[in-house]
Parts: structure tokens; C-alpha cells; sequence
């Protein structure tokens, strides 16, 4: 908990600030090798170990853990939830201090320069000057890349995975689906549903939306085609001719919302949601993304998958455009990925290795 | 490790401590070379995503892109020297991306094989069929260089571009090789421009 008043970018404030975040690693003795790792839309802090909440272990152990590309062996690394979250930061779940019930639809809106200037407070609190890099993947990128821009002097690289400068309309859109199917749920409530009666059945239609989006139509058809959930179904019945969880596919989206609302409060999906579609790095600067990098000595690495399409090449490639543009040390490439979106998450080496070799030479 | 020999004649017309980037820059092993012998800021493109990832593993700042494409993005000289090595006969639109090279780059480095050299007219005009040699060793229907030049080719179309040819090397066997005679006896060359 940091002390407020906290200001945010809409002008409101929050009377105080709670960050929930784990660390792995030391400080080295000059401060040197301090990473700060931001997660993506429904992340958290338990980036590398496992989620006290859920059982789970943590969401990057393909890149984060000892001998893997950011190491605890070498570096200290700092992963926190962001703001608006709900796993230990300040958030709509949150007490208001000043009416000391849960702030629900009362917390201000944030953005992802709220989520970063939070982050620096906290390396303030943990004495850390100059980070050696800010690493994410997806929201976790965009967060990354605005480290750069918000904090220039204090981040000697960026990577960002998977992600985007700005919310096109199409991000735009599939969020407002995820918040219209919260918000069409009655147990809503306006935002203030008690606890134990969350609005999960419309969460839980957000996150089904959402999660196609994390995907490609190859990987979908790779994984269930167009088969039956029921394997023993004989022909004659096996249409069923009802609204069952009929397709493997449909069965695998209703357990995934379900399996999302006990772990997700739906008034924190709304707040994150919303503050990725106000991001846009070059509305500041009548759309010029070249000028939100100007001057900046940072260096840069930037990694696409060929199946996304929910933060495609291209998106990727404005970035790089605008860092040349602005004489930045950039590398960028587009790895190849049946995956998706979600192929930051998983195995891929070829993303290990540009992660460590770019490190290093940072290092 | 030794530098492919057309790669050291580049290395040699750059000068320590400058800003260089690589156009085609493959693994990256030009560009290592200067950074770690002449402390350049290098900075490379290259198609290919496994060749972006060695090059980046290796530290150096590459972007995966494609000089008929991407050149566009960089502003007017904002490199003292943009390399465009073995790749001119692979691009679509050569003339675009010279231009774009002296545009980029104070000065613009290009090598690349010589069509005129006296195996490949033989091979032309007595064997009657597509060369196939050491600088250009893959078959016509495989190739991706699909602009071949001479040595006067070159010459002449940097003069039709209004270009200065600040320099010229030549190599034939591996070894550089005076100017004498050069579109019938160098395999490569590599010229210096500027605008």
C-alpha cells in the first residue's frame, strides 16, 4: 500500500495505492539487472511461480524461471498486478476509503499510463532506479512500449510480444461485446454485485468472445474441427438437434468462461478493457507514433506471430516504422505460429532466443 | 573468423565509428564484423525470420523486412552508410532501392555478381545455356536474383541516376583485382555512391 493521493489520467484520484506483486532474483549491487515483466489483459503478478489462487503455475514459465532467457540467477525481476486488477491492486474490488464499501463502478477509469506510472511507483518503493528492460506480451507489450515513452530515462530496453502502439476499432469492438454480454447479465447489478453473486454467466460470454480472438482459425480447426463432443454418437443421433455444448469446440469455450469467472472479477475486465481501447501512444501527437520515440536511447525488440490476428504483423510493424523513423535501436521479426495470438504463451524457441540475445547484449 | 572476401572489400570502405545499415544483412555477420572491429552503430533488414533471430541473438538491432518494401520508413540520411550487399540482383525494383540507398545512407554501398564476366558470356555464347558459376551458383529456375548486371550496366545506370561513383572494387577468385577490364574479368564488384 503507497500512500495517496494517487492522480490519474482522467483527472480523478485514488485516496491510496495497493499493488499486489512478487519478485524473483536480487538487486545487483549497482542496480543493474532490475526486468520488470507486465502480464497481459487477465494476467497477474505469479508470473514464474505458482498461483496461490488457483493452484496454477505461473503464466510465463516458458521465458521466466532459472536457466530459461530472463533468470532469476541473473536478473531481478519484478512482476506486478496491474491497476484496476484484481489480484492485489487496486481495483473496482477495492475498499473505497470514503464510503468503506467495494468502489465497483465508483473506481475511476484508468488507462495503461495509469498501470505504468503505478509500476514506477512501486520500483520507487523497491529501490529501483534504471530498469534494464520492461518485457510483456500482449497488454504486457503495450505496457512495455509506454514505459518508453512515459519513462525514457528509466528503461535501457523494451521488448513487447504480440502487441500494439494503439487499439484498432476491431479490439475496440470485441471488447464492447465482452462488456455488453457483462453487463446484460442481471447479476451485474450496475456494477455492484455482492460477492458471492457475480455476474458470471455474462463473464464468462466475455471471455468466450475474447478467446477466439486469442486464437486462428487453422489452430481451431488443428484442435476440434467440426468434431462431436459426444465421440460414441452414432450417426442417426448424432446431430442431437439441440443446444447442448454439441462441438468439441463449443464445450472447450464454455469451460474456458467458466473456468475465467472464478478466477476474474467481470467489474475489473470492464475497467482493463476500457483502458487497452484508450490506448493509442500517438494520439498525442496528431497520430505521428514516430514523435511519442523521439530522442529516445532505448533500445527495442519487437516479436509478431504470423496467426495473430488480434495484434497482427502489422500492428507490430507501425512500431518499428516509427522507431526507425525516430533513429531508435530497433529489432523486430515475425515468428512463425499456428497459435494465434496465445503463441507468446506457449513453446517457442525461436521467441526464447531473440529474447536472451537481446538481453544479453543490453546486459 | 574470416569475412566472405566481397564482405571484407564492403568492411573496408567503412569508415570506424559510423552509422551503417545493412540491407540484406542475412545472419548478420557483416555487421558484427564492424561493430566489433570498428565500433559502428550497425543496424541491418533482412527477409528472413530465422536469419532476423541469429542476427538478433548476436545483438545487433535487425529488423525483419524487405528492401523492395520497408526502406521507405527511414528518414533522409540516416545512416553514414547503407550497405546493400550480394542483394541488388534479388530486388524487383533495383533503380527504387539504389535510390532509396543514397537516400537512406550518406553514402550507399552495393556489390554484386558480375553478368559480364567472361564465364558466364562462355557459358552463355558457347555452351548456349544459363550460366551457373561460383558467385552465381544456383540454377535459373531456382534463383531469386532476377536482375542481373554487368559492371557497365552499373556504371550506366548510376549515371542515368545522377549518382557519383566514389569508389569501385573488384574481385575475381576470391581476391580484389584491379580495374582494368573489369566487366569481363571481376566477378563481383562492389561500388561506393553517393547523390
Amino acid at each position: 500500500m503507497l500512500p495517496g493521493p494517487y492522480p490519474l489520467l482522467s483527472g480523478q484520484s485514488l485516496a491510496g495505492l495497493e499493488i499486489g506483486y512478487e519478485t524473483y532474483g536480487r538487486l545487483n549491487a549497482d542496480g543493474s539487472n532490475a526486468i520488470l515483466i507486465c502480464h497481459a489483459l487477465t494476467g497477474d503478478q505469479h508470473v514464474a511461480s505458482l498461483n496461490p489462487r488457483t493452484g496454477k503455475p505461473g503464466w510465463w514459465p516458458r521465458l521466466v524461471g532459472p536457466g530459461l532467457p530472463i533468470d532469476p540467477d541473473r536478473h531481478f525481476i519484478i512482476a506486478s498486478n496491474v491497476l484496476g486488477g484484481c489480484s492485489g491492486s487496486s481495483g473496482p474490488g477495492s475498499i473505497d476509503p470514503a464510503t468503506a464499501r467495494r468502489y465497483a463502478m465508483g473506481f475511476p477509469v484508468i488507462t495503461i499510463r495509469d498501470m505504468v506510472r503505478a509500476q514506477a511507483l512501486l520500483l520507487d518503493h523497491l529501490g529501483v532506479g534504471i530498469l534494464l528492460a520492461v518485457v510483456g506480451g500482449s497488454m504486457g507489450g503495450m505496457q512495455a512500449l509506454d514505459w518508453a515513452v512515459a519513462f525514457p530515462g528509466r528503461v535501457r530496453n523494451v521488448i513487447a510480444i504480440a502487441s500494439a502502439a494503439r487499439h484498432s476499432a476491431q479490439n475496440i469492438a470485441f471488447h464492447e461485446v465482452g462488456r455488453q454480454a457483462i453487463m446484460a447479465d442481471p447479476n451485474w447489478a450496475g456494477g455492484a454485485y455482492p460477492e458471492d453473486k457475480p455476474p458470471a454467466a455474462g463473464l464468462a460470454v466475455a471471455r468466450m468472445a475474447a478467446h477466439i480472438t486469442y486464437l486462428s482459425e487453422a489452430g481451431l480447426t488443428a484442435k476440434f474441427g467440426r468434431r462431436l463432443q459426444n465421440r460414441d454418437a452414432d450417426k442417426a443421433n448424432a446431430g442431437g438437434f439441440g443446444f447442448d455444448a454439441e462441438f468439441q469446440v463449443e464445450s472447450y469455450l464454455r469451460h474456458q468462461g467458466l473456468a475465467f469467472t472464478e478466477r476474474f472479477d467481470a467489474n475489473s475486465y470492464l475497467y482493463i478493457t476500457r483502458a487497452l481501447d484508450y490506448f493509442d501512444l500517438a494520439a498525442p501527437h496528431d497520430g505521428q507514433l514516430a514523435l511519442a520515440f523521439a530522442g529516445t536511447k532505448t533500445r527495442f525488440a519487437l516479436i509478431s506471430f504470423t496467426t495473430d490476428w488480434l495484434y497482427p504483423t502489422a500492428e507490430s510493424r507501425r512500431v518499428v516504422r516509427a522507431l526507425n523513423a525516430a533513429g531508435a535501436a530497433v529489432s523486430f521479426v515475425e515468428l512463425e505460429s499456428p497459435f494465434g495470438h496465445d503463441a507468446f504463451l506457449l513453446e517457442a524457441p525461436e521467441m526464447n532466443r531473440v529474447v536472451d540475445g537481446f538481453l544479453r547484449a543490453g546486459e | 573468423m574470416s569475412l566472405r572476401p566481397d564482405l571484407a572489400a564492403i568492411a573496408d570502405a567503412v569508415p570506424a565509428g559510423a552509422r551503417v545499415l545493412d540491407i540484406g544483412c542475412g545472419d548478420g555477420a557483416l555487421l558484427a564484423h564492424l561493430r566489433d572491429t570498428k565500433g559502428v552503430d550497425a543496424r541491418g533488414i533482412d527477409v528472413s525470420a530465422a536469419n532476423v533471430a541469429t542476427a538478433v541473438a548476436r545483438g545487433l538491432s535487425v529488423v525483419q523486412g524487405d528492401a523492395d518494401a520497408d526502406l521507405a520508413d527511414y528518414p533522409d540520411a540516416a545512416f553514414d552508410m547503407a550497405i546493400l550487399s550480394d542483394t541488388l540482383q534479388a530486388m524487383q525494383r533495383p533503380a527504387a532501392v539504389l535510390a532509396e540507398l543514397v537516400r537512406i545512407g550518406r553514402r550507399g554501398v552495393v556489390s554484386f555478381p558480375n553478368f559480364g564476366h567472361w564465364r558466364v558470356r562462355g557459358s552463355l555464347a558457347v555452351g548456349g545455356r544459363m550460366p551457373m558459376t561460383k558467385s552465381l551458383p544456383v540454377s535459373w529456375h531456382e534463383t531469386p536474383n532476377i536482375h542481373f548486371c554487368t559492371v557497365d550496366d552499373f556504371r550506366a545506370l548510376a549515371v542515368t541516376m545522377g549518382l557519383r561513383v566514389e569508389s569501385a572494387d573488384f574481385l575475381s577468385g576470391g581476391r580484389r583485382r584491379g580495374g582494368a577490364l573489369a566487366n569481363l574479368l571481376a566477378e563481383q564488384a562492389v561500388f561506393v555512391l553517393s547523390r
